[in-house]
């Protein structure tokens, strides 16, 4: 069914398809319409989901592993200090082998208070064990976050899915939105040595180093095999419903001399970038980035890469510009660009990528440009 | 069943001493968690009962946010607080529920402030049952599990727990000492049904012949020196108790 919705809106209407046992959620801008849409769902019978409206993040994300131990699908939204307070309990919902979906509206993090996108949040929650997306369409987000239900609770992940859009660029921006009917796409939840009263097994108890250790490799060699279940959903996804994703969106890359690497809405934004940069005669293609974890195999060789981080990690650099030179044997430009909501235009990009020797790293907004 | 001693002698995975599940969870999570396993097994129509565990310092201090908000969203558990009066697990350290005066690891001259009033911030949510009781008295602490688990919503059971090394006397006096404590007055059985106050038998009769207080703070180490300014105020404090939770009994 075809309408317009904004990226939030998008996110609680695939939620109420997928049909959750429990939502557990507070507000935070610019998450809040999620969290609202889906009281409302409730409160109107469209959705027969248990919503609690807890007092903190902390205890929402409690509150999902407690139903999710107990057998039952979930599901939360957050962003920024929401969730970075609910930090500990994201490692657990991991640790703790829960398939817990979230969507979080990616923000920057205080002080001072800006409430404007930035991926900083989420990158803080890339060891957790979590797998984590990022979308730029409504469309996007809303696809998204049904394939996210069906590989979190896949057997052979069982992992907990972060989706990740851009605070306002993406969560408050009205698209055409194609809904589906998910049918069997996502199957009864069956969660493997969930709390029975008859069986008293302990959950999270001490646990020596070797089991310990143990725990920890299960988690690698699910998140491993994350990457062909998720490949296998994506193809199911576009079989079912003609919508094709893959790990990176690639726009003009083929032939590209150049690749800017992106997450979230500035994908789109580089996209324009690149027509415009081809008018030039560059040869630049745009690979947005959208599986951040488990972290994909890119092919790049022979090309120059930008990567426009809006995230940071101090002392370091760009988390994905050290992330792609880490995993390709490539010459990576890194731009600074986007934090606390900077404005981030198409002749921006288009110029981070016509002035890409000008430096190891590049501040945009505080490095005099080049 | 947050962090604490329970949680660690529950037993070492794969084994485990309880004959039920325990989902052990974060230190400041347990009464959160459970929301979630209780709105799950209320969606699916079942009457299994949840029941948190948690001690002084998982339930006064880091958990009394999940906690209250758990009471105030009227979720279906048991909640009961095994109060030991000081972070235990951890080497006893003070918690906001360690009485004036006891000395704790973080507290080596005795505890300025006084014991925080967790049962009367309980009643606040007004839930329809809540308790207080200790071991020494187990038959008066079994009929009120039981009690407890035939209401709807939240409930809350504070147990007093005498604990040997961090109150600083040896094991074999625990029943003596929590007995002691009941009868110098110093804390009161209780329960609130739906915010009607009965005092129990144990410490009715020991509200109107109190043992003198001194009694059972000479009997633990945790005490030892403490001046007699601070036991006067220790007996104001424990009188102020009385007068308050009589007054609540007569005129609820």
């Amino acid at each position: 069914m075809k309408k317009i919705a904004t990226g939030n809106k998008a996110i609680a209407e695939a939620v109420r398809q997928v049909r959750p046992d429990v939502v557990a959620a507070y507000p935070i801008t610019p998450q809040s319409e999620i969290v609202e849409t889906i009281a409302d769902f409730v409160a109107g019978g469209q959705l027969e989901s248990q919503f609690i409206p807890v007092e903190s993040e902390h205890s929402a994300m409690a509150a999902c592993i407690g139903a999710s131990i107990a057998g039952g699908r979930t599901f939360t939204a957050t962003s920024s200090q929401g969730l970075l307070y609910m930090h500990e309990m994201t490692n657990w919902a991991a640790g703790a082998r829960l398939p817990v979906v979230m969507a979080n509206v990616n923000r920057a993090l205080a002080p001072g208070w800006n409430i404007w996108a930035e991926h900083t949040d989420a990158i803080q929650e890339r060891d957790t064990g979590w797998l984590q997306v990022w979308v730029a369409t409504v469309q996007e987000a809303y696809d998204t976050i049904l394939m996210a239900f069906r590989i979190a609770e896949h057997n052979r992940v069982l992992l907990p899915v972060m989706v990740n859009l851009d605070g306002f660029t993406l969560s408050h921006i009205m698209q055409p939105l194609d809904t589906v009917e998910p049918g069997d796409f996502i199957p009864p939840i069956h969660l493997p040595d969930i709390v029975n009263p008859k069986n008293p097994v302990g959950y999270g108890a001490l646990t020596g180093p070797a089991d310990y250790f143990r725990f920890r490799w299960e988690i690698e060699r699910s998140m491993r095999d994350a990457g062909a279940v998720i490949t296998e959903t994506q193809k199911e996804f576009a079989k079912r419903f003609g919508r094709t994703y893959g790990f990176t969106e690639d726009y003009r890359c083929e032939d590209a001399d150049v690749v800017v690497i992106s997450l979230g809405t500035l994908g789109k934004e580089a996209e324009v970038a690149i027509d415009n940069l081809r008018s030039e005669g560059i040869r630049a293609g745009s690979m947005r980035l959208r599986w951040f974890r488990p972290f994909p195999q890119l092919d790049l060789a022979g090309k120059e890469v930008v990567v426009i981080d809006r995230n940071y990690s101090f002392g370091f650099g760009g988390v994905i510009a050290h992330s792609i030179r880490s995993k390709n044997l490539v010459p990576v430009f890194s731009v600074i660009a986007g934090l606390g909501g900077q404005e981030v235009t198409y002749d921006d990009i288009a110029d981070f990528v016509r002035n890409r020797h000008s430096g190891e790293e590049f501040w945009f907004g505080v490095n005099d440009r080049v | 069943m947050p962090a604490g001693c329970t949680a660690a002698f529950q037993g070492i995975y794969p084994k485990t001493a309880f004959s039920v599940p325990v989902v052990n969870i974060a230190f400041g999570a347990a009464a959160a968690c459970a929301s979630g396993i209780s709105s799950l097994y209320k969606a699916a129509g079942k009457k299994t009962r949840v029941i948190v565990y948690a001690g002084d310092g998982g339930t006064l201090d880091i958990g009394l946010q999940a906690m209250s908000g758990a009471f105030e969203r009227g979720t279906d558990f048991l909640y009961i607080c095994y109060d030991n009066e000081a972070y235990g697990n951890t080497g006893m350290q003070r918690s906001s529920a360690t009485p004036l005066g006891a000395k704790t690891t973080t507290t080596p001259g005795g505890k300025p402030e006084g014991k925080k009033d967790i049962d009367a911030i309980i009643a606040a949510h007004r839930p329809p049952y809540q308790a207080t009781a200790c071991a020494s008295y187990p038959q008066d602490l079994f009929r009120k599990v039981e009690k407890a688990l035939t209401f709807r919503g939240p409930s809350f059971i504070h147990v007093l727990s005498p604990c040997p090394p961090g109150w600083r006397y040896s094991a074999e006096k625990t029943v003596e000492i929590g007995k002691l404590a009941v009868k110098s007055g110093t804390w009161v059985l209780y329960e609130r049904e739906h915010g009607k106050l009965t005092i129990s038998p144990p410490s009715k009769a020991a509200m109107k012949q109190p043992v003198p207080i001194e009694e059972y703070l000479s009997l633990q180490g945790r005490f030892k020196g403490i001046d007699a300014d601070t036991v006067v105020h220790l007996k104001e404090e424990i009188a102020g108790q009385h007068r308050e939770l009589t007054s609540r009994e007569t005129k609820p």
